[in-house]
């Protein structure tokens, strides 16, 4: 695009017979008019000076040049970031139900049977410290409106608003109607509460659970002083217990768990191995599959996964900026081809006609 | 008493003014009846009778409001627009649990919308009421008590006896029962009705004229009886009951609201209309509210909006039923954590139907910014201002009468440009309407040596050819007119010949018929002189310019006309032989007045010298043939002067006398008088067969040219308008060769074109006329236009392939017929054919049935422009209405919706505002409907992914604030500010102006583009978004995407998107541009800062989450870079092929614009520029040496 900054149009403007103007009355504008004439008179002229700017070829060829010059090396950046990722993921759902129940998966997830579960992870290349482990549940929809609502923020921040449970039917209180549930709602009655612990050549890994949240979320939405109370109390059980006498401010599985997933397909932080792990090292897993995804078909997988800058495994940015930078770099050709094979000077007068009658 | 100019004289017997005595006595018969029942007890308004009667106060209001219905009835009127009561709906339903928001987010912009309109609905209102006030409260001396006391306007009643003075306006219709005259006339200036600047005389009743006296009045009482109100303005029934008589009135004894006494001292009158009933009320109509194409077009894009909407949350509300439904499957629960078994009935599986219905609304309001809240109240924004910069443009302002132009309604600034036919008037609006008296030809010698505006077109255009050639001689004409202009100029008079000024004529060969010829002039008029007593200057009150014209060339030639009275015209003349002025005086015999049909006038004068003259002029047609055999002496050269001139587009009259014999005189008089008397129904012919017979025999004195000024620049306008390709109508009251005169002096004929003339002045007619068979000679004169419009097709559409023009001309007569329902299409189809079309002798009513008929047949805008109140009609008619605030009075401007002071400056106003507020607006619609699509359907996208649950993507104020704040400002900034080519190459190529009268900026195909681009970038924005985050860290400390961040996000990349979208389709950047796309997306991060900042309990899900979690990772800045170079990526290239492969006519103009190289453009700098230039150089090198 050509950027003039006084065109050719402003040189009659600038010329000192533009700027004799007799202002009239008041009236000729009204009220708004003689804000205007204190201003400029090349403001109220519309002749303000101003950039122009219009697609020239060069400029076209330019604009595409420069966006796949600078999207190019993004994309690669992007696509090397997330390949140094490793990333290992366990999809236990299936797996973690005896041969024999699995053709009533709802009922042996609801059953008294010990729901331990032991899996074997290797691992692919070396992994360097911090290690993420996360769930990843499909299916799942935290986004749906009665359960995104389903939630007392004053309780959850304020023990003297433990009675603001209005929004949280029906798990507002226990029995209905008297004693109010802390933290009370869908959310956190629904919370998953598969657990797992790691070892390595039986040894155990440890699993540091601290800061896996926001910090804004302890420090601001999750009271310090707000103790859990006749949570899981009812008659129907959801998912976790929790410790009535840890504040919710340290609870952190739960403070992940209440921070809502955007799509049906979440992960959640679960803790982080602070050990590199080194390539082929098998990894054991002990882990107890309570929560209920089989109701609604969803899956349950297990990660482990290391971090770069740009954050997890995902080539998609990278091939996004790599197509996105070739496909401008193509156009930028195509119009240097056409450009060079057939220039027509738009200006030309003799494309001055108009049709009149379409 | 005061005054006495009109002592003595008897206006009532001067012939001249029989005519204004109207037979009404038909209706009379009316009276009583129905429609004729209202009974005014005069000077006795407190008569129990009279009260019982109730009529309405003398109080006048124009106000749309009152204080008390203005929140109601503004409120309603706002809530007429479907998409602001939509707003409502949603707004009272978002209380409600089935809001996917809160309340109080919806509400809010609703209320900043509705506020703004109602505020600006109240200011205009305001101002209304104060000039309602202003004139409610005018003061008037109204009779009681014996003495005539001062009250105000509005205290007036019905049957009150008032008192008016010289130059007041009256405050109601009064019936006249005498004035300072003692034969009871007055004279009237009508400007504010009817536009006309001559005054009109009254009278009243010979039995009232004599009540002078303020004592006359303790006992005079009367009633009247007399028509309701209603608006006809030239016609009045009444009777007045006085003196145990009955006399019947008529419009000559009433006086109109709103006109002016003039020349009068005083009149006493008494009330008959008041307030609302007054004639001028009735007929103050709403204006018709115009509604530009542009904005029909929006609401039927509004209802395709409405139409998605419902389809998406018809949609959504489909699959949501489906999946609640499965939500308790044979008892079991599916989405155990979501309680299906314990629900509310929004949720609830068992009854799933309803659920969805409830979300089907849910969705309506979710969804509901598909559709632009804020488009109303900012393209009302943007043209308040866009009418702003148009009252303010200083090339269309005009010195003279310090007047700008002024856009009286600003609903239509879009619709300037895209005028297809301008209908205009002609006299006032293409001329001055001031006539002067420019060229004479007396005894076959031409004077006069001034120029004349057609000359000089004509003088211009050969130079312009000659220009090519050589450069030099250009100015010469404008030299020799510079030379001759001298002395002070005086108003009706640009005559320039020194051979008969200063007295110089006694020395010319025919010196005794040049003083011959100034006489008629002098002395054969119905002009009032008014002498100035100070200064002993003298005006005359002419009944039309020409006259008034021709009795100032006579004062400026020395016959100077001062006193007339009712038997004698006086003048000053100078003496033949001494030199010296002396006084003559002409017995005034008779007056033969001037009608359309006799199209001459004559007077009978006798003079000191006993000798009896008929002094005539008259128009060429019916001049030449009553010349006698000696008075053809200079007809061959008189014939070719008059030609001449009248191809100069002057208007000619032909000036003769003869003297008659006493005998002669006695015989004719008698036979006159007698046909005056008779009171057979062919008065008037027999009057005007007697005329016939005296007017013979003329000796021909020679020709006078009189110059209807054109306005300035008005050929080189119309030029211009043509070159754009709007048509251009001329509608005139003018008679036929005057009207062609004027086309061809503002170029809308031209030599090389074929005239196409519809008349009925054929002789078949004029003989059926003459048997006077009413309905043979419409037969006939139908089947003569008929055949005339079939000859004028087939003419047509033979030379089409040829490159011949054709003009049109048609009189009112034929206009008649021809706009019969029969003929109409096939007379618009000839005239929509011919590249101008005249219409001459065309009534106000015919000036707006044609703009009705090119409105309507056409389908195209119409444009009409006037000054008169003959025009208002048309004004209101047509798609536009331009008034020329010029000296006709305020009528067509107070109709109007754009007032200009001069026709030339409607090619700025087209050509430059026009276009670039059509393109401006319609810029601004379909970017309005892109970005609330683009936003709109990301909400759609994802809701896709909440299982159609209703949960919006975004924070609730992130949503409220998008139209309100983020995205707002920079639109308005494009609707206000926008040009794609400056003001001078506009006008420099005013083919683009075909863009606007194409429609090719907002036809469906780009409408539809754009919204197909909206819908792109919204997947663009929700799926790599969505894509690139799927489930992965995206933050190196394997922090997650969660819903918070998700909106954040996405919301990013959506101003962003939308405000570049802005910056890459705007053609111009100044400060305020980049200040508001770049400040919006400023604000939006601003807003995420402090709103984030403020403790979770108000920021809810904004708590924080910028600061904390999206501006640490690199991530959300690498997906917003990505989602808004994509997304603008289709716009980019789309625009670059086009303007590459099919560039619009803008596109090639830019291009020409910044590839034109300097040396182009010092080529094109304007003259005066140049001139500018070279005088700045000439003053450097003064100083230099």
């Amino acid at each position: 695009m050509s950027v003039r900054g006084s065109g050719v149009d402003e040189v009659v403007g600038c010329l000192p017979l533009k700027l004799v103007v007799g202002y009239r009355s008041v009236d000729s504008g009204g009220y708004l008019g003689s804000i205007m004439l204190v201003m400029d008179s090349r403001f109220t002229q519309q002749e303000l000076p101003a950039c122009k700017p219009i697609l020239t070829p060069r400029w076209v060829i330019s604009a595409f040049m420069l966006v796949s010059i600078v999207f190019i090396p993004i994309g690669l950046a992007s696509l090397f970031a997330s390949r140094d990722v490793v990333e290992i993921i366990d999809r236990y759902e299936t797996d973690c139900i005896p041969q024999a129940l699995r053709n009533d998966k709802v009922k042996y997830i609801q059953g008294p049977e010990d729901k331990t579960c032991n899996r074997t992870l290797r691992v692919p290349k070396r992994m360097k410290q911090p290690i993420y482990v996360y769930y990843q549940l499909d299916n799942f929809y935290q986004n749906h409106r009665r359960y995104v609502k389903s939630r007392s923020d004053k309780q959850l921040k304020d023990p003297k608003s433990e009675n603001d449970v209005s929004a949280c039917k029906p798990e507002d209180a226990t029995p209905p109607g008297s004693n109010p549930i802390v933290p009370c709602g869908l959310i956190a009655w629904s919370m998953f509460n598969d657990t797992y612990s790691f070892s390595r050549n039986s040894e155990q890994l440890p699993l540091n659970k601290k800061g896996i949240s926001w910090k804004s979320d302890r420090q601001h939405k999750f009271g310090k002083e707000v103790f859990p109370k006749n949570f899981q109390n009812g008659t129907l059980i959801g998912g976790a217990h929790l410790n009535s006498s840890i504040p919710l401010s340290e609870q952190e599985d739960l403070i992940v768990w209440m921070r809502t997933a955007a799509l049906p397909t979440f992960r959640k932080l679960y803790g982080k191995i602070e050990v590199d792990l080194q390539a082929n090292e098998s990894i054991e897993v002990q882990l107890k599959n309570y929560y209920n995804t089989y109701s609604f078909n969803g899956k349950k997988k297990l990660v482990l996964s290391t971090t770069s800058w740009l954050g997890g495994k995902n080539d998609f940015i990278g091939i996004a900026y790599l197509s996105v930078g070739g496909l401008c770099f193509v156009l930028a050709m195509a119009f240097t081809i056409i450009y060079l094979v057939k220039p027509r000077r738009l200006g030309d007068p003799s494309y001055l006609s108009w049709n009149r009658n379409p | 008493m005061r005054g006495g100019t009109g002592k003595g004289i008897h206006f009532s017997k001067l012939y001249s003014f029989s005519c204004f005595r109207s037979k009404f006595e038909d209706e009379h018969g009316q009276l009583g009846q129905r429609g004729y029942s209202r009974i005014v007890y005069c000077n006795d308004p407190d008569n129990p009778e009279a009260v019982q009667l109730k009529y309405r106060g003398n109080y006048v209001s124009t106000t749309k409001y009152t204080a008390l219905n203005f929140i109601p009835k503004s409120l309603f009127e706002q809530f007429r627009r479907v998409a602001n009561l939509y707003f409502l709906v949603v707004a009272c339903v978002s209380f409600s649990p089935l809001a996917p928001y809160t309340a109080v987010s919806v509400l809010a912009p609703l209320l900043v919308v509705i506020g703004a309109t109602m505020a600006k609905e109240g200011v205009e209102d305001w101002r209304r009421r104060k000039q309602d006030i202003e004139a409610n409260n005018r003061k008037v001396e109204v009779y009681g008590k014996k003495a005539f006391n001062e009250t105000r306007w509005k205290n007036l009643r019905v049957g009150d006896l008032v008192k008016i003075y010289k130059d007041e306006y009256f405050p109601a219709d009064l019936l006249l029962l005498s004035s300072s005259y003692e034969d009871g006339i007055c004279y009237v200036e009508t400007m504010n009705l009817d536009g006309e600047t001559n005054l009109k005389l009254k009278h009243a009743l010979d039995e009232t004229a004599s009540l002078r006296d303020v004592s006359s009045f303790q006992n005079f009482k009367s009633t009247i009886n007399c028509e309701d109100p209603n608006e006809r303005l030239y016609s009045f029934v009444g009777t007045l009951y006085y003196g145990g008589q009955q006399h019947p009135l008529s419009l000559q004894q009433i006086l109109l609201r709103d006109s002016k006494l003039r020349n009068t001292d005083y009149i006493y009158g008494v009330v008959v209309f008041t307030g609302h009933d007054t004639k001028v009320m009735q007929n103050a109509t709403d204006p018709p509210s115009k509604r530009s194409k542009i904005e029909r077009r929006m609401d039927k894009i509004i209802y395709i909006l409405f139409s998605t909407l419902i389809l998406i949350s018809f949609t959504g509300s489909m699959f949501f039923g489906v999946e609640t439904k499965n939500d308790i499957r044979v008892g079991e629960l599916k989405r155990w954590y979501l309680r299906p078994d314990k629900t509310t009935v929004f949720f609830d599986p068992k009854r799933a139907s309803l659920a969805a219905f409830f979300h089907f609304l849910t969705g309506l309001m979710l969804y509901g910014y598909l559709i632009p809240i804020s488009l109303y109240v900012s393209i009302e924004v943007v043209k308040v201002l866009q009418s702003i910069f148009i009252n303010q443009d200083q090339d269309m302002y005009y010195e003279e009468t310090d007047k700008p132009a002024r856009a009286r309604t600003s609903n239509l600034n879009e619709e300037l440009g895209q005028v297809d036919t301008i209908l205009s008037d002609k006299t006032g609006t293409l001329t001055c309407n001031s006539m002067e008296f420019v060229k004479c030809s007396i005894a076959g010698v031409a004077y006069g040596r001034g120029m004349t505006e057609v000359e000089r077109a004509l003088a211009k255009r050969k130079r312009s050819r000659a220009h090519e050639v050589t450069d030099s001689s250009s100015d010469l004409p404008e030299c020799d007119d510079h030379v001759v202009d001298s002395g002070k100029p005086v108003k009706g008079f640009n005559f320039r010949d020194e051979r008969i000024m200063n007295g110089n004529w006694v020395n010319e060969p025919h010196s005794d018929l040049i003083q011959k010829f100034f006489r008629v002039l002098a002395i054969c008029h119905t002009a009032i002189p008014d002498v100035r007593k100070e200064s002993g200057e003298i005006s005359y009150e002419a009944e039309s310019p020409d006259e008034a014209a021709f009795v100032i060339a006579a004062r400026e030639l020395g016959f100077e006309f001062f006193e007339r009275t009712q038997t004698s015209i006086s003048l000053h003349e100078l003496d033949h032989e001494s030199g010296r002025k002396v006084n003559r005086s002409y017995t005034l015999l008779h007056v033969l007045e001037f009608s359309s049909a006799r199209k001459r006038m004559s007077v009978i004068v006798k003079t000191v010298e006993n000798q009896l003259l008929l002094l005539c002029k008259g128009a060429d047609s019916v001049m030449f043939e009553r010349l006698s055999k000696d008075g053809r002496l200079f007809l061959a050269k008189s014939m070719d002067h008059l030609n001449k001139y009248a191809e100069a587009g002057l208007r000619t009259l032909v000036v003769a006398y003869r003297e008659l014999s006493d005998q002669e005189y006695k015989s004719w008089e008698e036979e006159f008088l007698q046909a005056k008397t008779s009171v057979s129904a062919a008065r008037d012919a027999l009057i005007d067969a007697a005329c016939d017979k005296i007017e013979r025999d003329l000796i021909l004195l020679g020709v006078t040219a009189v110059e209807d000024k054109l306005q300035k620049g008005v050929p080189e306008c119309i030029d211009k308008l043509s070159k754009a390709g709007i048509k251009i109508w001329v509608l005139t009251g003018d008679k036929m060769e005057t009207a062609i005169n004027i086309g061809y002096a503002c170029s809308l004929l031209t030599k090389g074109m074929k005239q196409i003339v519809i008349t009925l002045d054929s002789p078949d007619i004029s003989d059926l006329e003459k048997q006077g068979d009413k309905e043979s000679i419409q037969k006939a004169s139908r089947e003569s236009i008929a055949k005339q419009i079939g000859e004028a097709k087939a003419q047509i559409i033979a030379r089409k392939e040829s490159s011949v023009t054709f003009g049109l001309i048609i009189d009112g007569m034929s206009l008649d017929f021809a706009l019969a329902k029969s003929l109409e299409s096939s007379f618009l189809e000839v005239a929509v054919n011919c590249a101008s079309v005249i219409c001459c002798r065309s009534s106000p009513k015919q000036k707006a049935r044609v703009t009705k008929l090119v409105k309507v047949g056409t389908g195209k805008t119409t444009l009409a422009i006037g000054d008169g109140a003959n025009d208002v009609g048309m004004l209101q008619e047509a798609d536009i209405g331009v008034g020329i605030s010029g000296v006709e009075g305020m009528q067509a401007v107070m109709s109007s919706d754009f007032a200009i002071a001069q026709f030339r400056f409607l090619e700025r106003l087209l050509l430059v505002h026009g276009h670039w507020c059509y393109r401006r607006i319609t810029m601004m619609i379909c970017y309005f409907f892109y970005k609330n699509i683009t936003f709109g359907f990301t909400l759609f996208w994802f809701e896709a992914h909440a299982s159609f649950s209703g949960q919006p993507a975004y924070n609730d104020w992130y949503m409220s604030f998008y139209n309100v704040f983020f995205t707002s400002l920079p639109v308005i900034a494009l609707g206000v500010f926008d040009q794609d080519v400056s003001a001078r190459l506009c006008l420099k190529h005013p083919l683009l102006y075909q863009e606007g009268v194409q429609n090719i900026l907002f036809t469906w195909h780009r409408i539809l583009g754009w919204m197909l681009n909206g819908v792109i970038s919204s997947m663009i924005i929700f799926f790599f978004i969505t894509n690139s985050t799927i489930s992965q860290a995206f933050r190196r400390d394997g922090h997650l995407v969660d819903y918070e961040v998700l909106g954040v996000t996405m919301y990013t990349c959506v101003v962003w998107a939308v405000n570049c979208q802005m910056a890459l389709s705007i053609n111009y950047f100044t400060w305020i541009q980049h200040f508001f796309i770049w400040g919006s997306i400023a604000f939006w991060y601003t807003f995420l800062v402090i709103y984030g900042a403020l403790p979770p309990k108000v920021s809810t899900t904004a708590y924080q989450v910028f600061v904390e979690a999206c501006a640490p990772s690199p991530f959300y800045w690498l997906a917003t870079l990505l989602v808004v170079v994509s997304m603008l990526l289709p716009y980019f290239a789309y625009r670059s092929f086009q303007t590459r492969f099919k560039p619009m006519y803008h596109d090639i103009i830019q291009r020409r614009r910044s590839e034109g190289s300097e040396a182009d453009v010092s080529a094109e700098l304007p003259a005066r520029v140049k001139e500018k230039i070279g005088h700045l150089k000439e003053r450097l090198k003064h100083r230099e040496s």
